[in-house]
């Protein structure tokens, strides 16, 4: 189990309301004749905190892409925030401007400075004043702890570094929902542990996430379910302990002592 | 103490090594020298070779070059003050022929009592230019300023400019450099308005067709923002369509009705008036402005996922690329006329403006289309994934990163425009390599001069592509360290 975590968080602070942040009805997918995508049912309620975990392949980042639309699904349906995602460019806009995402490899421009990163997409997209938005995105940079960093250029940043900027760059859209693909697995052990205490504070805050991880440390310490996918399907869900210590199906428990390396 | 000891006992340096310089051998012209042209006997030979070339070379042309006469009025002028200082059989150059026919290199047949409109264009479009090409070095702003305003002003009252133009001018330079100074942002506004301007000092005419050419957008963006509540698209196509609807049936009949009423005359020069290097930076300057953004939009159209965009763009792409541009420019001088109505009077350096900027923008497109393909596609992931739109992403995103990637392509591109500005000789233009070198030779006195023109000519476009190609690395240089 990674050493990266070092607290879990008090999850009887935590408040999941009922109200339904995502959902996911029988949507398939298809990369040609390949269907990446079966039948998934999902639905994610405000504030949970959902680890994504499966074996290479199984799917795992083209279902959260699906979630903003990076990927098209070709059937059944997914709505985020009450907004159905169709073709509909409009749609599309609304959810992807209240959906942040962290990509494995950070995906900064590298063209423009950290607090450039930051302020972009507010200014641009939610139109937000220039000062303000400078101010929220130095906010957000104290809050993943570099904001000294705000004039580099992400070039002259650490792995670590950089995936903190990507994070507080998604914030600075005021996102209510939070994807993560993956943010640690590019990284090296130390910084792995910076990136994994933002994301725990961000659960603290009660922010809704979705997240792929091969962290399992991080899902036994911050996520109320963990999601198992594989060749496409969801094949066990349940909460981290159950998860861990009692999995159903021979597939997880395969991919567990692989994992787990026990 | 044990045995043991002798080996195993701790290092501790007591005193500190001062720094010496390295061995002879290694370091200075003795060290390049044996490195670069004399590292072993096939270098060795080719070093030599090379050598004994450049040798030849300059052995051949060194009496000639040393024997030129820069001030004689006729081609055996020059022979007699050769054969007089250097002796019987001496040769020489006779650079006598540029300091008489400058004015000719310079201007064409352009009306010499209004040499100084050209010029002063010419200043003011540094002024123009400063913000867009320097406009994160206030320093650089500052000296290509100061220098463009000294050599423009005194070239315009060597020029014998009347003294209000003179005043002018003065007021754009001064006033340009100050702005600079502060809000250099600002200055851009004229960069937008200075093509317009550029033209009217050019060619001439009434002030008023200027204006009215501008009022097309000024409309376009009018119905834009009217029709715009209605559908961003029909806006889009309501602007276009009111823009050019303007520009072909009304802007005319207005700006001489407006010329009536108030009139705002310089004197008019024909473009058959227009030659030499007055002809070339101007078709090259208008190609280059116009081409930029045109490639741009064609790279974009090409990698677009809409079918009919895509082929269209791809279709011309293609058809330019694979047509030499002699042919264009036939196309431009011939066939239109075929095709437009008798009396219709459009413009020849017009049209080969056009058909220049056809040409480069579809190898342009290609250039930039090799940056798009390079960005990695987590950037435009990531600006999806931000919200941004389609347009957005590509302003702020994707092209900065693209056309930085593409620079040292763009600008190939670029100078190789500039020098095929010499291919218009062929549709009866006076380009200054060969139509105005023949325009000089068909005068008595400088009959059978050839290789002195050319060598000038050659010259400055030397100077100015080299000039391209340094800015291009300048860019280069600025940009990278932005980035690291
Ligand atoms: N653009 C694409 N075109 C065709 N096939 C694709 C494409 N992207 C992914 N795939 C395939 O879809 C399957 C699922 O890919 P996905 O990236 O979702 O897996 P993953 O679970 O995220 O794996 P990893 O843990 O390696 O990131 C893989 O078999 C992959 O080869
Ligand atoms: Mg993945």
């Amino acid at each position: 189990m990674s050493e990266a975590i070092t607290r879990e968080i008090d999850r009887s602070q935590m408040r999941i309301s009922d109200e339904v942040a995502i959902e996911i009805h029988k949507m398939n997918k298809w990369y040609g004749t390949f269907h990446v995508l079966r039948d998934i049912d999902l639905t994610v309620h405000r504030g949970e905190r959902i680890v994504i975990a499966g074996p290479s392949g199984s799917g795992k980042s083209t279902l959260i892409r699906c979630i903003n639309r990076l990927e098209e699904h070709q059937s059944g349906r997914i709505v985020v925030d009450g907004v159905e995602l169709t073709s509909d460019i409009k749609n599309i806009d609304k959810v992807r401007s209240e959906v942040g995402m962290v990509f494995q490899h950070f995906n900064l421009f590298p063209h423009l400075t950290v607090l450039e990163n930051c302020t972009l997409a507010p200014i641009w997209v939610r139109k937000v004043p220039r000062k303000q938005a400078e101010a929220t995105a130095m906010k957000y940079l104290e809050k993943v702890k570099i904001p000294e960093q705000a004039d580099k250029y992400p070039g002259q940043l650490s792995g670590g570094q950089q995936q903190r900027v990507a994070i507080a760059r998604s914030l600075c859209m005021q996102p209510r929902i939070m994807l993560f693909d993956e943010p640690t697995s590019a990284l090296d052990p130390e910084m792995i542990k910076e990136v994994l205490d933002t994301m725990i504070e961000l659960a603290e805050e009660g922010m809704t996430m979705i997240c792929v991880t091969h962290e399992m440390g991080f899902a036994q310490a911050v996520a109320n379910r963990v999601i198992f996918m594989d060749q496409g399907q969801i094949v066990e869900q349940n909460s981290p302990r159950e998860f861990f210590n009692n999995p159903k199906s021979e597939r997880t428990k395969l991919f567990l002592s692989q994992i787990l390396g026990h | 103490m044990s045995e043991t000891h002798a080996q195993t006992v701790a290092f501790v340096r007591d005193t500190m090594l001062a720094p010496e310089p390295p061995p002879v051998a290694e370091s200075g012209a003795v060290k390049w020298l044996r490195e670069n042209l004399f590292s072993g006997p096939v270098n060795t030979v080719l070093t030599l070779l090379g050598v004994a070339i450049i040798w030849f070379l300059v052995s051949h042309f060194w009496d000639w070059f040393a024997h030129s006469v820069w001030n004689a009025s006729s081609l055996n002028e020059c022979r007699q003050i050769i054969i007089e200082t250097w002796g019987e059989g001496a040769r020489g150059a006779c650079f006598a022929v540029i300091r008489e026919r400058w004015n000719q290199y310079m201007f064409g047949f352009y009306p010499s009592a209004l040499y100084w409109r050209p010029t002063m264009a010419f200043g003011l479009m540094f002024v123009a230019l400063a913000p867009v090409l320097f406009s994160e070095s206030l320093k650089i702003r500052r000296t290509v300023l100061v220098v463009t305003a000294v050599v423009t002003l005194w070239a315009m009252v060597q020029l014998n400019a009347p003294g209000a133009w003179l005043v002018f001018a003065a007021i754009v330079l001064v006033g340009g450099l100050a702005i600079s100074e502060r809000h250099v942002s600002w200055l851009l506004i004229f960069s937008v308005l200075y093509p317009l301007l550029g033209v009217w000092f050019l060619w001439g005419g009434s002030l008023w067709g200027p204006i009215m050419v501008l009022v097309g957008p000024l409309l376009g963006w009018a119905a834009w923002t009217l029709v715009g509540r209605f559908s961003a698209l029909l806006a889009t196509v309501a602007a276009i369509v009111v823009t050019l609807l303007w520009w072909l049936m009304f802007a005319s009949r207005a700006a001489a009705d407006a010329e009536g009423l108030l009139s705002l005359a310089i004197p008019f020069v024909r473009s058959d008036q227009f030659g030499g290097f007055l002809l070339a930076i101007t078709i090259g300057v208008a190609g280059i402005a116009l081409s930029l953004p045109l490639g741009i939009i064609l790279a974009l159209a090409r990698r677009s996922d809409m079918f009919l965009i895509k082929s269209m763009a791809v279709i011309f792409i293609e058809f330019i690329r694979g047509v030499p541009l002699i042919a264009l420019l036939f196309v431009a001088s011939l066939l239109l006329n075929y095709f437009l109505p008798p009396s219709t009077n459009f413009d020849i350096i017009l049209r080969v403006i056009i058909m220049v900027t056809l040409f480069s923008a579809a190898y342009m497109a290609e250039v930039i289309r090799g940056g798009l393909a390079a960005l990695p596609r987590g950037q435009y992931e990531a600006a999806d994934a931000l919200g941004l739109d389609y347009w957005k992403a590509q302003r702020l995103i994707v092209l900065p990163q693209a056309l930085k990637i593409s620079i040292p392509g763009i600008v190939s591109t670029f100078i190789g425009m500039f020098k095929d500005t010499t291919l218009v000789t062929f549709v009866g233009l006076y380009e200054p390599l060969k139509s105005m070198s023949d325009a000089v030779r068909a005068n008595i006195a400088w009959k059978g001069i050839y290789w002195e023109p050319f060598i000038f000519v050659g010259f400055i476009f030397f100077i100015i592509c080299f000039g391209m190609s340094r800015y291009s690395m300048y860019l280069e240089r600025r940009l990278r360290r932005d980035h690291r």
